[in-house]
């Protein structure tokens, strides 16, 4: 398979083509139907260990209908245009309380993705270490 | 006429003589008796011998696997007798069976354990009692157990699945769509260098986890250090590649416990995120590594290699339901519980019954999903079912229908099989599952139109195009062995 670049795949839907809004507005629909509550996370460093993606305001708890979480998404796009920006959807339910969705809606145009470094120590055990070439750049700097 | 007391004294004197008398008159069969919350419950299907009434082979049953030998003893008299006998207190004709049909008479017998029977936190131990003497006693011509009800005081008992599949999503990032797998193939006969391949193009093109294969341990064409260095090299590059997090359950299954607790080490500081066993190290053994992983934050996948010699047949052994419910309380993360369209045996209705069982917390009675009893879990973590075998792309909507969102979906040939190359399989599966979801989500009928969704993506995806083109037509249709028996009323009628 030709490579395409580099991409990167978090999430429910990073292998189709990136979501339309009326796409976007139809999965948060879904959430909201469940009673989950739906809030806009954005990051410049996306390494796959970074769980505490900045909070774009708090989650919606009182949201029935997607349009007001879109507009936050537009208000996001705005301020944070070059950054990753998702969506996620949190379920209150005894047994459950965590996110059940996680999808990637903006993202940089060029994704110069990670670095594997090798640490070659005792037997011929490596211990590696995943380095976004981004976060070479503080924060804010990262994807021009 | 004497007195109460008197008459008693008697009774006892009578009961206790020197001799062989029949299980029901030794207190093993009681139809009043109205189980306790605490008490645990056994169905099993059973055959009897030709002669012997359905009451009496169930207070052998009953007798056999908690106190009773074949003979009367004095000892019992020394002990609390009536509280450890088990006491079957319901007998019902198995429909479609016994006189008129081609199957020979069965009955499912209830019967009641009482709690201070059993060890806490020891599946070996319960299971001496429940699945123990009893499958060779020759009363029944054959057993099965079919379902229990674990109460949950005895529950409370049992650390549960290490990590559980909130923690595990939690860990791998992975939200909101089944988990991708594949076995490594061959099985057998591949370097340690050409099995990592196998697993960094399958990682790299989207699966989320490969597998090692039950019988992959440590063998002369791979050891298991080699295996285990190559993989991890595989899995961290892929994990670069794609910025998500990617797992390869290591296979730690050995000769010892101190083999595989070596094994194990070498994984976790390997980093790697899960490790597997086989069902054949045994009860004790899967608590043990249970145990581990727990301390050592790492998911515990189970492969049940060797479950359908005794799970299979309706007749004897035990149904596999009653596995998962062992499983969960051993402590494993994952565990094979079928596919329903793949090529290994699976009634859906059954299998829909084994998954219930593995990721419920209130799993309520449902005789037609073969589930005997209502079962609380008791805050028990979920276990993430594992469907193997035989499944391809083109199936994904069926898959998504039976299995729902939280389960590993596996496909070895599937992915590796490919036309295009192993990459291209895996990104083939992950294109079909990520387009199902999103149209799941919006609210299509999505298992009537779902060959025309995988058409559709298949237009920009010339991968699951040609996945579809190759296997579009391959089906496992044969007839489950395993189906449930059961009428909608209480009395079950011939």
């Amino acid at each position: 398979m030709t490579d395409q670049g580099m991409r990167i795949t978090q999430g429910q839907f990073s292998f189709l083509p990136d979501l339309t809004d009326e796409q976007i507005a139809a999965q948060v629909r879904y959430a909201l139907g469940n009673g989950w509550a739906v809030n806009l996370e954005y990051t410049d460093d996306p390494h796959p260990r970074n769980t505490y993606w900045e909070m774009f305001g708090m989650p919606l708890f009182e949201l029935r209908d997607p349009a007001a979480l879109m507009a936050e998404l537009e208000q996001c796009r705005k301020s944070f245009p070059r950054h990753y920006i998702r969506v996620t959807a949190f379920d209150s339910t005894r047994g459950w309380e965590t996110p059940r969705m996680s999808f990637i809606v903006n993202r940089p145009q060029h994704e110069p993705g990670f670095r594997l470094v090798r640490q070659e120590v005792d037997g011929r055990q490596i211990r590696y270490t995943i380095h976004p070439y981004a976060t070479d750049k503080p924060e804010g700097e990262r994807y021009p | 006429m004497g007195s109460p007391a008197t008459n008693e004294v008697r009774e006892a004197a009578d009961r206790y003589k020197a001799g062989v008398i029949p299980y029901k008159q030794m207190g093993y069969w009681d139809p009043d008796y109205g189980p306790k919350d605490t008490d645990l419950l056994a169905l099993f299907r059973i055959t009897p011998q030709p002669g012997v009434d359905a009451d009496e082979a169930a207070a052998a049953v009953a007798g056999e696997s908690s106190t009773a030998t074949w003979t009367v003893v004095w000892t019992d008299r020394l002990t609390a007798a009536d509280v450890y006998r088990a006491k079957a207190y319901r007998v019902d004709p198995v429909p479609n069976t016994g006189p008129g049909t081609q199957t020979e008479a069965q009955y499912f017998a209830y019967i009641a354990y009482d709690l201070d029977l059993f060890e806490p936190g020891s599946i070996a131990n319960l299971t001496a009692s429940i699945i123990g003497n009893v499958f060779g006693f020759k009363a029944v011509r054959a057993l099965r157990l079919e379902d229990m009800r674990i109460p949950l005081a005895y529950l409370k008992t049992f650390q549960g699945p290490a990590t559980g599949i909130v923690v595990e999503r939690e860990r791998l990032d992975k939200f909101g769509r089944p988990l991708l797998g594949a076995t490594t193939k061959p099985k057998l006969g591949l370097s340690g260098r050409n099995y990592g391949r196998v697993v960094y193009e399958a990682l790299r093109g989207g699966l989320d986890f490969v597998k090692d294969d039950e019988n992959i341990n440590s063998q002369p064409f791979m050891h298991w250090r080699d295996r285990f260095l190559y993989c991890m090299e595989a899995v961290n590059k892929a994990s670069a590649a794609t910025g998500e997090v990617k797992g390869h359950y290591l296979n730690v299954t050995a000769g010892t416990m101190e083999d595989m607790y070596e094994r194990a080490e070498l994984a976790k500081s390997l980093g790697s995120v899960i490790v597997m066993i086989d069902l054949v190290i045994g009860y004790t053994a899967i608590q043990s590594m249970a145990k581990w992983a727990r301390r050592n934050d790492m998911i515990l996948h189970l492969h049940r290699a060797g479950n359908s010699t005794y799970s299979r047949q309706k007749n004897h052994g035990m149904n596999f339901r009653v596995i998962c419910k062992w499983m969960r309380m051993a402590g494993v993360d994952h565990i094979h519980a079928g596919t329903v369209v793949g090529k290994l045996e699976g009634d859906p209705l059954m299998i829909k019954g084994f998954y219930d069982t593995l990721r419920g917390t209130r799993v309520p009675q449902s005789l037609e999903h073969g589930l005997f009893f209502d079962q609380d879990w008791a805050s028990l973590n979920r276990v993430m079912p594992v469907a193997s075998g035989g499944i391809h792309a083109g199936q994904m909507h069926q898959l998504l229908h039976y299995l729902g969102e939280d389960v590993v979906l596996q496909f070895g040939g599937g992915t590796i099989g490919h036309p295009m190359g192993i990459q291209a399989g895996a990104t083939a599966n992950r294109v079909a599952l990520e387009a199902m979801i999103l149209a799941r989500n919006e609210g299509r009928d999505y298992l009537r139109e779902g060959p025309q969704i995988l058409e559709q993506a298949a237009r920009w995806c010339t991968p699951l195009k040609a996945a579809l083109e190759t296997w579009r037509d391959i089906t496992f249709n044969y007839e489950s062995t395993d189906t449930a028996d059961y009428v909608p009323t209480p009395t079950a009628s011939f």
